[in-house]
């Protein structure tokens, strides 16, 4: 049994394809941004094939349930993590930090 | 490896399954057609995903296929085409038609 | 303006509602499913917040600037169909710009004051014997900064799958059937070529404006998958 990856799917069969569009929402905008300020001349942190390769790696099921920019988000994370240049510590940190003022600025929780 | 190819050569492209960052697509792998055009000389995608930045620069090449050489129940007419971007590191000599 | 996004969202309620409104921001934008809430019962969709914090920290870092981001959302905002549909007006009124936008349309486009990054992009001319119709099987690869964000369609699993197997079967969901006296050619872009596709001028436009003939070429006639 030969090796396929998830992601390479040109060739397999497919429902219909859905044409409904949704416009970028901000935290999808961030997310592009960010990817492109990091893998630009001026810093070269990632490049666009580490952020596929990064993507790829996700796994079949995840990536399929995951949105577009779920997976961007992720794969930038973790190359980013990767390179040392952010550490689980404080992602972690800055996570539970950002959770905390969002909810602080009139978020409900159940 | 390195043969070089001009526009008009026919070529096959190498059936290898690897797992990790690759970037020709599996369908096309072992399926032969024409080089329409030499693209240029870039760093290997496959090497850059792992953040070997020094790797060496391979040829591209966009090569042209005959669809109803590509897929086995194709329906559409014997014209249509698929172009697709493929390094050299994944292309063999093959014979004319 | 505050950069961060306003999001009351009421968990006392049970989830049986989709989250198919994009400013929620528990949508889920390919809208298969309605979101699942993390087992923590947090509001805050995980993404949303790694997103945000992502950003914090390279600017703590001074990795990147909160100008820089900003300017950056701003230009990916800027961006739409648009600046593609003046390269193709002035392709199809001057023939020699044509010829040029063939062999190079990042060049070509700087021509017209527009700037399309320094990924190539390549034209592929729709003819009365060619239909050129693109995609990126692997991942999604598409000329943004001249065309703008692709569609979430070409995005899909759908049409990433089916367009290199059975194009003209796709094209005719999108309302678009080739005469079988056409051929329909596939570009799948799978490495550092972007491509543009240049439909074929709509009868009846002679001497028509460029800005008028802008007008009339839509985003997906420049991905090949609608005629004009």
């Amino acid at each position: 049994m030969v090796h396929r990856s998830h992601h390479d799917m040109g060739g397999l069969d497919a429902g219909p394809v859905d044409l409904d569009e949704h416009t970028q929402v901000h935290w999808e905008k961030r997310t592009d941004a960010i990817m492109r300020l990091v893998s630009d001349k001026k810093r070269q942190i990632i490049t666009v094939d580490e952020l596929r390769r990064g993507i790829e790696q996700i796994g079949p099921n995840v990536y399929d349930e995951m949105s577009y920019y779920e997976r961007w988000i992720t794969s930038v994370t973790n190359n980013l993590l990767e390179k040392g240049t952010i550490t689980v510590d404080e992602l972690g940190r800055k996570m539970s930090d950002v959770e905390a003022r969002w909810q602080a600025d009139g978020g409900t929780k159940a | 490896m390195s043969t070089s190819y001009a526009v008009g050569d026919t070529v096959a492209v190498r059936q290898a399954y690897p797992p990790g960052h690759v970037r020709a697509p599996y369908f096309i792998r072992g399926k032969s057609g024409t080089v329409d055009q030499v693209v240029g000389n870039y760093k290997n995608p496959e090497e850059l995903a792992y953040g070997r930045r020094d790797s060496e620069r391979l040829t591209l090449y966009r090569v042209r296929f005959n669809q109803t050489d590509v897929w086995a129940n194709y329906n559409g007419p014997a014209k249509d085409s698929i172009v697709i971007d493929i390094y050299e590191n994944w292309l063999n000599p093959a014979e004319g038609a | 303006m505050s950069d961060t996004p306003s999001h009351e969202h009421d968990h006392s309620h049970s989830h049986s509602h989709d989250h198919n409104n994009p400013d929620d921001p528990l949508y889920n934008s390919h809208g298969e499913h309605p979101y699942q809430p993390d087992s923590e019962d947090t509001p805050y969709e995980h993404h949303h917040v790694m997103a945000e914090a992502v950003g914090e920290l390279l600017i703590d870092k001074g990795i990147i600037t909160a100008d820089e981001l900003r300017g950056m959302i701003e230009l990916i905002d800027s961006k739409s169909p648009a600046e593609g549909t003046r390269v193709i007006a002035r392709a199809w009124t001057d023939p020699e710009f044509k010829a040029r936008v063939m062999v190079n349309v990042n060049d070509a486009a700087q021509e017209l004051g527009i700037d399309p990054g320094t990924i190539p992009i390549r034209a592929v001319e729709n003819t009365d014997s060619v239909h050129n119709v693109i995609v990126c099987t692997l991942c999604s690869c598409y000329p943004r900064l001249l065309i703008g964000l692709p569609p979430d369609w070409y995005k899909s699993r759908s049409y990433r799958s089916r367009v290199v197997h059975e194009p003209r079967t796709v094209l005719k969901e999108f309302g678009t059937e080739i005469s079988k006296e056409t051929e329909v050619c596939v570009h799948d872009s799978t490495a550092d070529l972007r491509y543009l596709v240049i439909p074929k001028r709509p009868d009846g436009t002679e001497g028509m404006s460029e800005d008028e003939l802008a007008a009339l070429v839509t985003r997906d006639s420049m991905i090949g998958v609608t005629t004009l």
